[in-house]
């Protein structure tokens, strides 16, 4: 009954091709039609950033964006932040800082977290915490998600 | 892998879901064949329902149900944790904002959408109970039929119970100051990332259900009785939830699901929506009046408090709350006497739950700001004040209940030096302190099982949710301190009432100590066959061998556990298993029918800053000091004290449900409700432990991640005011509302200065 649309999107480096429904948005899609249930589903407002993605790069909350308008975009979703089964430098300072506790959040501060190092590959904590307010946590883990993203950071080339 | 042993802070069991994106909670699991759910509400407070048309929605292609009450068994089945209240869905009236009045399935969620808002319910609003004050009136509407409450003296009021619980003689003691004043505390919601979700499946003869539930076995037990089943054929599936802080666990939709998934007899899901969530769950809202009397000397004489918490329309675990939460609120100090009255009272808002501190935050707030007004009053040091009447450990600071079971002035003495209290301030800032108690799990049962598998790796069974506090992690070390497995050969399995043992709950902190000790005892269990083992493999008597973290002591020589196992269990291979059961019974009498198994105990100091031309307020330094008795895990308790102090900050400077006149609720969802984010931290962050190794669990652990809520607005406000002088007595400290205290001050002053 609902109006659909092909699109071709590359998600993780996985090129698809999908009719869908042009009322849904990224985050459905990516849930929904790919099962990709890494990125969550919280607010649908754009406000606590559990479903963040990197579309072309930047950061997006996938609720607010229709999955039309990501025809031919490249994405990046949690479940590509691990390469052939090794966790990024990332993700595993995430586990090592105790930067995770019921994880729900997780996804979505690490997809952002890469998506700040990828632009400034040596911030400093309160450029963390400004880059990652968008993310919402109310196991409240931001100290040690700062320290994460901070020893991430330490250990990337200078 | 001595990583893994307890006192360290290994990687979180689970962690690598969580980081990768695989970790599966309740939404993310579909079912072949499921329907999707969706709740009709209605958009007012308090309606009578005059008729539902469901014919516009059964049109919509895919819809499979739209079920009202009238489709339900008659008389509709009404369920909860305490009383038989919540209906299933609505009858007659809807008695609060978002109480669900019908429900859909359908094939796909647009469907269930779709015919959710072509359900047309013809309804007469009705006017509504959203203050303490209004459902107080005599005039005013009965929340509850008194035909569910037979026989209770106060059906016929808006009061569910009154909890009396006193000593001494509050009238008689001698004070030579008393300080009278009335506090509030506003509605505040859990906010857990995930929100709520459930699934339905006939399963055989019976049936299963998921939920983001905390108590599993508690879901069992209430959906066989409104389904008429056996325990045993009631399979509930509770994934790890995304969050839970008390909110998840209740029983709240699950029983709507299961009665469309009958119907279907198809797997229903239903996932709610932030809002829906707001509407599911929520902390009750309180208003404390208090007088203390104290001593010129300040030794205190008498704490008098009555307190009364607005519920929500149908009790859920409420009262439970107010009775629980109101018990220790003359706190941790030697009280000669002491009156505490506190009511549950009913309205027309979204059925209040349990929420991490569990009723304690809203009397701790106006019990110890209360506090620094009488030491203010005297000219007493505040810090001074509170060691000066702390009960010293083994003292009953409630005469007839466990004694003081900590050294408590090292966490009060530890948080003041951290804050740097009595140190000169900069101008503008101050500094506030208080102390949080609560009472730890009354009663309990929780069994475990536990296997040595051939090869020496263990698999632990819990019945415990781990939602974030880290329960799978602590086991896991339990189990690997006690028959040596190396840290990834333990595995944690939780949440199914068809493989795990019961478990009562998951609540009042209690897991590392009820089900930490019933996983140390069943691990016990399996060293005690492992000794036998060795004595006849070795001819050696029994009682001259010991198993101490993972080594078989011989007289002459020492094993590993795998030295004897292997042997032990010969050709054949198979396990040793252990099983292990906590159990506190309750005591009848009790005035919480049963004596806490611990209190937990917590200091918080906060240096803050007032800016004097918004309001806003500066956390500069927040200081949480909790006595933990041991730390399994020091990073999960550092991750829990922290997370607690910050969502207290949350509640303390942020955080309320606002309504409109009509009582419904205006701020629904994350854009006007607001909670902590990364940029509302405090400039500096201390949490520190004292651990003496003198609580009931394993190694002397005590029960912990909620002690660093309780205190946190007494220590704010009390900083707030001696950083600008002002008084403010209601929740939350708000820029507008500090900014308003600030002109008022200025008035005054203005008023005073004029010739």
């Amino acid at each position: 009954m609902a109006c659909t649309l092909p699109i071709e999107i590359t998600v993780n480096g996985r090129r698809r091709a999908l009719e869908v429904a042009v009322h849904h948005t990224l985050l459905d899609v990516l849930r929904d039609d790919l099962e990709l249930t890494g990125t969550k589903e919280c607010c649908l407002v754009g406000e606590c950033g559990a479903c963040t993605v990197m579309v072309n790069g930047r950061i997006v909350d996938s609720c607010l964006m229709l999955a039309v308008e990501a025809d031919g975009a490249d994405i990046v979703t949690v479940e590509g932040l691990a390469r052939e089964g090794e966790l990024s430098p990332l993700q595993e300072a995430f586990l090592d800082k105790g930067a995770v506790q019921c994880g729900f959040c997780t996804p979505g501060q690490l997809v952002a977290a890469q998506a700040l190092l990828a632009a400034n590959p040596h911030p400093t904590p309160e450029e963390v915490q400004e880059g990652l307010s968008g993310n919402l946590c109310r196991c409240a883990c931001y100290v040690q998600i700062t320290e994460a993203v901070m020893a991430a950071a330490e250990g990337a080339p200078k | 892998m001595s990583a893994f042993k307890v006192g360290a802070s290994p990687w979180r069991v689970g962690g690598d879901a969580r980081v990768t994106g695989h970790q599966e909670y309740v939404a993310d699991m579909h079912l072949p064949g499921e329907l999707h759910a969706k709740l009709v509400t209605l958009p007012v407070a308090r309606a009578r329902i005059a008729h539902i048309d469901k014919s516009a929605a059964e049109r919509v292609p895919g819809v499979r149900i739209v079920l009202t009450a009238d489709d339900l068994p008659q008389p509709v089945p009404r369920y909860g944790p305490q009383f038989k209240d919540r209906p299933v869905l609505a009858v007659g009236e809807t008695k609060y904002h978002g109480e669900p009045v019908a429900a859909v399935a359908a094939d796909t969620k647009d469907a269930a959408e779709a015919a959710a808002r072509l359900v047309r319910v013809e309804y007469e609003e009705l006017p509504a109970l959203f203050t303490i004050a209004a459902a107080l009136d005599p005039a005013a509407p009965l929340v509850q039929d008194p035909a569910l409450r037979p026989g209770d003296p106060l059906a016929a009021s808006n009061v569910i119970r009154v909890h009396r619980v006193g000593w001494g003689d509050v009238d008689a003691v001698p004070a030579d100051l008393v300080i009278e004043n009335s506090y509030s505390f506003p509605i505040v919601t859990h906010f857990a990332i995930e929100p709520h979700a459930y699934m339905a499946a006939p399963d055989g003869d019976g049936i299963a259900v998921w939920s983001t539930i905390q108590h599993p076995y508690w879901l069992q037990r209430i959906m066989a009785g409104i389904l008429g089943l056996p325990l045993s054929k009631v399979r509930v599936i509770a994934p790890d939830p995304g969050g839970g802080f008390g909110g998840k666990q209740q029983i709240k939709y699950e029983p709507v699901v299961a009665f469309m998934a009958i119907r279907a007899n198809r797997p229903v899901r239903l996932v709610l929506t932030l809002e829906e969530t707001f509407q599911a769950v929520r902390r009750a809202a309180a208003e404390v009046h208090v007088r203390t009397g104290v001593r010129s000397d300040g030794t205190l004489a008498y704490q008098d408090i009555e307190a009364d918490y607005l519920i929500g329309a149908y009790v859920d675990i409420a009262d439970r709350v107010v009775n629980k939460g109101s018990y220790v609120a003359a706190g941790p100090y030697r009280m000669p006497a002491a009156r505490i009255v506190a009511r549950g009272i009913l309205s027309h808002t979204v059925p209040s739950t349990a929420f991490r501190g569990f009723g304690n935050p809203q009397v701790n707030w106006a019990v110890e700001s209360n506090l620094d007004e009488a030491a203010r009053a005297l000219g007493i040091d505040r810090l001074e004040l509170r060691l000066r009447n702390l009960a010293h450990k083994g003292e009953a600071f409630i005469p007839w209940d466990t004694p003081a079971d900590g050294d408590w002035e090292q966490t009060v003495r530890k948080a003041g030096e951290l804050v740097g209290w009595g140190k000169p301030l900069p101008a503008g800032h101050g500094r506030g302190i208080a102390i949080g108690i609560k009472s730890g799990p009354t009663t309990g049962l929780s069994y475990s099982t536990v296997r040595l598998l051939a090869d020496g790796s263990v698999i632990v069974y819990a019945g415990t949710s781990d939602m974030g506090q880290g329960a799978r992690t602590v086991f896991a070390q339990i189990a690997a301190q006690e028959l040596g497995a190396p840290q990834d050969w333990v595995m944690v399995v939780m949440g199914d009432t068809a493989i795990v043992p019961y478990d009562a709950q998951t609540s009042a902190s209690r897991s590392t100590v009820l089900m930490g000790n019933s996983v140390l005892k069943a691990c016990r269990s399996i060293q005690a066959q492992l000794r036998t083992m060795a004595a006849r493999l070795h001819g050696v008597d029994e009682a001259l061998i010991t198993v101490d973290r993972g080594v078989v002591k011989l007289p002459d020589r020492e094993l590993t556990i795998l030295e004897v196992l292997k042997p032990g269990l010969g050709a054949l291979g198979g396990e040793l298993t252990g099983n292990g059961e906590t159990r506190k019974d309750a005591e009848p009498g009790h005035p919480l029918q049963g004596a806490p198994a611990f209190f937990e105990f917590n200091c918080t100091a906060i240096e803050a800053s007032v800016d004097e031309g918004t309001g806003d307020v500066t956390i500069v330094r927040h200081v949480t000091v909790s006595d933990v008795g041991k730390a399994i895990n020091p990073l999960q308790v550092r991750m829990q004290d922290e997370g607690a102090a910050i969502m207290g900050l949350g509640h303390t400077l942020m955080e309320h449900y606002i309504f409109d006149e009509t009582g419904r609720v205006r701020n629904l969802g994350a854009i006007d409700y607001r909670i902590p984010t990364s940029m509302d931290l405090p400039l500096e962050l201390h949490s520190e432990t004292v651990e003496n190794a003198d609580g009931p669990g394993p190694y002397g652990a005590k029960g912990m991640s909620e002690g660093a809520l309780l205190c946190v607005s007494a220590a704010v406000a009390a900083a707030v005011r001696e950083a600008s002088g002002v008084v403010i007595r209601d929740l939350p400290l708000s820029p507008e509302r500090v900014w308003r205290a600030l002109q008022e001050r200025d008035g005054q002053t203005a008023g005073r200065n004029e010739p």
